[in-house]
């Protein structure tokens, strides 16, 4: 064997935060490689040719809140990132429907229609919640302190956060309090009247999630969403031209662009610690590198369960990762079309089928949904979140043809009896049922399709449980608690050993902050 | 969705042979005057989806209003030649020159394309009515000018996916038509010129057509553009794709010196960021001695592209409990830009790139501080205070993708 290579910093696994961890490094001028298990970047931020010429978001189709920093510190638009803007969420009902789009007085009159005092209270309810947004966000932005043992720098990062929290009026606090206990059908409640509309604004509180809109702590996860609309015209989300596997790339020509390396198909085995320190990795084909500084972009299951040994670690550190929650909730079905479905309720072409489009009658069609889950079963009628990426950018499938992306929850990683090949495809047609209760034309027009269950997702993009966070986006798993505590500032208890993915503080969707805030915390060490 | 609306204008302002099929398409029923006409300002409720139109699939814009001159004779070329800056002489049968044109003191008047539809045919597309001013300037020469203004219909067709969708169409494929050239062609029968120009800085074609072809073509392209993304577009998406391609508007960016009532509102085209479309090895044009001169002592002021420094915008913001206020539209309201609290220029039009996610503007400033990287300070309104906040010169055009220029032949 030739002598063994060696780097500054090594990331274990090429997805966006990975990505952002390593250019970031690689900006600060530190040798650093990515080694990706895949043949593909981006983890779950991916865009592959399932079926010749449809491509697919395969499994993170919309980028939540990439962060503004990131944008601009690694230059990503010059690298390929287009957001474009999905401009509407539309619910479809058995007989009428909800369509909410960009305009202003457009969705009021639609509301109106359904409830005149909906109509106003959303017409508040939307500043107060951008409001709230910016009093959470600085605790998105800072590293998580080390609350039992704070560092000088964690003192003045949590002295700030106290300022800041003091500053905030009445009002702001009474929210953001009933925000972080209320389940989301109760906070909603106490806003509107309309049931499609608050199951449908209710719907962002349980993604990712093993709850239902009544369970409480739901709330809090539906004001992440909030965060992301707060920077208005500079849009931080929307749909990636190619789809978020462009992302991905964008971010990995940055990372080239200041000097990484990135090496796919080199799955590692496991991190070398000498002596309670980290020195660098082992690939499963037998390579060796030799790093610095060792970074894991993966799950804290795999990060600490699997990439080390338990015996390197604390054994109060591998309680707290094991109980660390990560049900996996959640499949994906991904639809080529051979043209667009037809809503009953809203049949033809139009801007409804630019955005979401929610399957949210009611909370009951949530709440049933998840009470399948919870005994051990995926939904019969699911909680869909669809869209269509064709519509907004033609190049995702064959001119003419489309592609319907399909989040679906529950679908129990535990499912009775385990996930078998006959489940998949009874899961894919309770998918196809569902939307076609709405769309009865969706079952002539499908010309492939492709189902992804908590199973695949774990097998496929080594998502443990099949959780697209990395871990639930649950209170107690949050800020300084994220993956544990003591070690929610990026660091473990493994000398020169990180944490960069999204079970790292602020969590998961497509944000890079985990990514960035990693790097900084890793270079403010160095 | 179709809300069935059955928009009949009740003006007196033109309309164009498109409008039968627009007005019926514009759901915001929001429109502007250009040159005379009604035109869309967009067709959605909000501009966003045709802005990406431009930028990542293909955006349809009815550009009739624009001013239109056919020049024809042995002494056509002769005639452009003295009344534009470029070299006319080299521009062969096919292709198109961009070009601004000047009065005698060498201020400009206004700027246009010149195609050369045959060895003694040309046309001029102007911002403004031109005709009086090239018919006394074609005096005594055998060229015979013709407002062609309401004889040609013209259609943008813009973005990344134009070529595809005409490729559908046209017998004659357009992969070996280069930038700035154009071409005969047949859409479904329909003769057309199509020339690969346009006002977007991206891959686009402009479409001249008869006008009683005028609605043939545009349900063409619309069936053939469909699985493409075709998007109708209207001027809010434009003024934002032209800030980012850099390109210039009369009246906006600059006043013709034929209508400003005070000398210091002419510009020369060395002022305007055009000193590469005056051509001095040229015998004579209208204007050439005033532009030598300034050549020689370079010009006062020049034009560049600016860019709203972040951190310093969002700082302002944050201090009022704000996130960082940007415009959701292109603004074209004359902005100051300070040097050490003394005013050296001043923004013309600004708009937030949602594509490049850059705040950017295009300024006049004196030319001591006209290179690139000179940091400058831009006069913003923060909750009603004014406030400074840096900025400085950059390169433009802001947006330039290789796709522009590109020839897949």
């Amino acid at each position: 064997m030739s002598a063994i290579k060696s780097y500054d910093a090594i990331v274990i696994g090429g997805g966006h935060n990975g990505l952002t961890t390593a250019a970031y490094l690689a900006r600060a001028g530190k040798k650093v490689l990515v080694l990706e298990r895949r043949y593909v970047l981006g983890g779950a931020a991916v865009t592959e040719e399932v079926f010749p010429g449809f491509k697919f978001s395969v499994c993170s189709y919309v980028v939540s809140l990439l962060k503004p920093t990131i944008i601009r510190e690694l230059m990503l638009p010059k690298f390929g990132l287009e957001l474009l803007p999905l401009e509407s969420t539309f619910t479809p009902l058995d007989h009428d429907y909800l369509l909410r789009t960009s305009d202003h007085d457009q969705t009021r009159r639609e509301i109106y229609r359904h409830s005149p005092k909906d109509a106003e209270a959303y017409d508040r309810f939307g500043p107060l919640m951008g409001q709230i947004g910016m009093a959470v966000r600085p605790i998105l932005e800072t590293i998580a302190p080390n609350v039992i043992r704070p560092s000088l720098s964690d003192l003045s990062a949590t002295k700030r956060l106290f300022d800041h929290f003091k500053a905030l009026n009445d009002e702001q606090f009474e929210y953001l309090t009933k925000l972080m206990t209320m389940s989301s059908a109760d906070f909603l409640d106490e806003w509107f009247e309309f049931e499609p509309l608050k199951a449908t604004m209710s719907a962002s509180g349980i993604i990712g999630t093993f709850m239902g809109p009544r369970s409480p702590g739901s709330a809090y996860i539906m004001l992440h969403h909030y965060v992301g609309d707060i920077d208005g015209a500079f849009r931080a989300w929307g749909f990636q031209r190619g789809g978020t596997g462009a992302v991905s790339m964008a971010i990995a020509r940055s990372a080239k662009h200041f000097g990484a390396e990135i090496i796919t198909e080199a799955p590692v085995e496991k991190v070398i610690v000498e002596n309670g320190r980290a020195v660098g990795v082992a690939l499963v084909n037998g390579d060796e590198y030799k790093a610095e500084k060792v970074i894991s972009g993966l799950d804290p299951k795999l990060s600490f369960l699997k990439m080390v040994d338990e015996s390197d670690l604390p054994s109060d550190f591998v309680t707290d990762i094991k109980n660390f929650r990560i049900r996996g909730s959640s499949g994906k079905v991904n639809l080529a079309l051979d043209r667009l479905p037809n809503f009953t309720s809203l049949p033809g072409d139009g801007p409804h089928l630019r955005g979401a489009i929610s399957i949210s009658p009611s909370y009951d069609h949530l709440e049933k949904a998840y009470d399948d889950a919870k005994y051990g079963n995926f939904s019969q009628e699911p909680y869909i979140d669809i869209i269509l990426p064709s519509v907004l950018d033609p190049e995702m499938a064959p001119p003419g043809k489309h592609i319907m992306s399909c989040f679906v929850q529950y679908a129990p990683y535990d499912i009775k009896g385990g996930w078998d090949d006959q489940k998949r495809e009874a899961f894919g047609d309770a998918v196809v049922n569902t939307i076609a209760r709405f769309a009865p034309n969706i079952k002539d027009i499908i010309l492939h399709r492709q189902v992804l269950t908590p199973a695949d997702l774990e097998s496929t993009f080594g998502l443990t449980e099949g959780n697209i966070f990395h871990g639930e986006l649950t209170l107690q798993q949050l800020f300084v608690m994220r993956p544990a505590v003591k070690w929610a500032n990026y660091k473990t208890p493994i000398t020169n050993y990180y944490q960069c993915g999204s079970g790292t503080h602020p969590g998961g969707g497509i944000t890079g902050s985990p990514g960035e805030m990693a790097a900084k915390k890793i270079l403010r060490d160095w | 969705m179709s809300y069935g609306n059955q928009f009949t204008a009740h003006t007196q302002l033109r309309l164009s042979p498109f409008f039968e099929r627009t007005s019926k398409l514009n759901e915001s029923q929001e429109w502007r005057r250009w040159g005379g006409y009604l035109s869309a300002t967009k067709y959605d409720l909000v501009h966003d989806n045709e802005y990406f139109a431009i930028r990542t699939k293909a955006a349809l814009l009815d550009i009739t209003p624009l001013q239109k001159y056919i020049l024809e004779g042995p002494e056509a070329q002769h005639c452009l030649d003295r009344l534009v800056t470029r070299n006319i002489g080299i521009c062969k049968v096919g292709q198109v020159m961009y070009t601004p044109w000047c009065d005698e003191a060498g201020k400009q008047i206004d700027d246009g394309t010149v195609q050369r539809l045959g060895d003694q045919k040309f046309r001029i597309t102007s911002a403004e009515p031109n005709l009086e001013w090239i018919l006394q300037n074609a005096s005594g020469m055998d060229v015979n000018v013709v407002d062609d203004s309401e004889t040609t219909a013209a259609l943008a067709l813009q973005g990344p996916n134009s070529r595809a969708i005409l490729n559908t169409i046209d017998s004659d494929s357009l992969d070996s038509l280069k930038f700035f050239w154009m071409m005969e062609a047949r859409l479904n029968d329909i003769p057309v010129a199509i020339s690969r120009t346009g006002y977007t800085g991206d891959l686009g074609y402009e479409i001249w057509m008869d006008p009683k072809d005028a609605l043939a073509v545009w349900d063409l392209l619309m069936e053939k553009g469909k699985p493409y993304g075709i998007t109708p577009t209207g001027l809010h998406a434009l003024d934002m794709v032209r800030i980012e391609a850099g390109l210039i508007l009369l009246d906006v960016d600059y006043v013709s010196a034929r209508h400003a009532i005070i000398e210091s509102r002419k510009s020369s085209p060395y002022e305007l960021g055009l000193g590469w479309t005056v051509k001095m090895k040229k015998k004579d044009f209208i204007g050439k001695k005033a532009l030598e001169l300034e050549q020689a002592r370079g010009p006062e002021w020049e034009f560049v592209g600016i860019e709203i420094e972040w951190n310093e915008l969002e700082d302002h913001f944050r201090k009022v409990g704000l996130p960082p206020g940007l415009p959701s539209l292109a603004w074209r309201i004359s902005t100051p830009i300070y040097k050490n609290n003394e005013q050296v220029g001043y923004a013309t039009s600004g708009t937030w790139s949602p594509i490049l996610k850059r705040y950017i503007a295009l300024a006049h400033v004196k030319s001591e501080y006209a290179g690139l990287g000179t940091q400058l300070d831009f006069e913003l309104k923060v909750e009603h205070f004014r406030k400074l906040t840096p900025i400085k010169v950059v390169e433009s055009p802001f947006f330039n993708p290789e796709r522009k220029r590109s020839c897949p032949l």
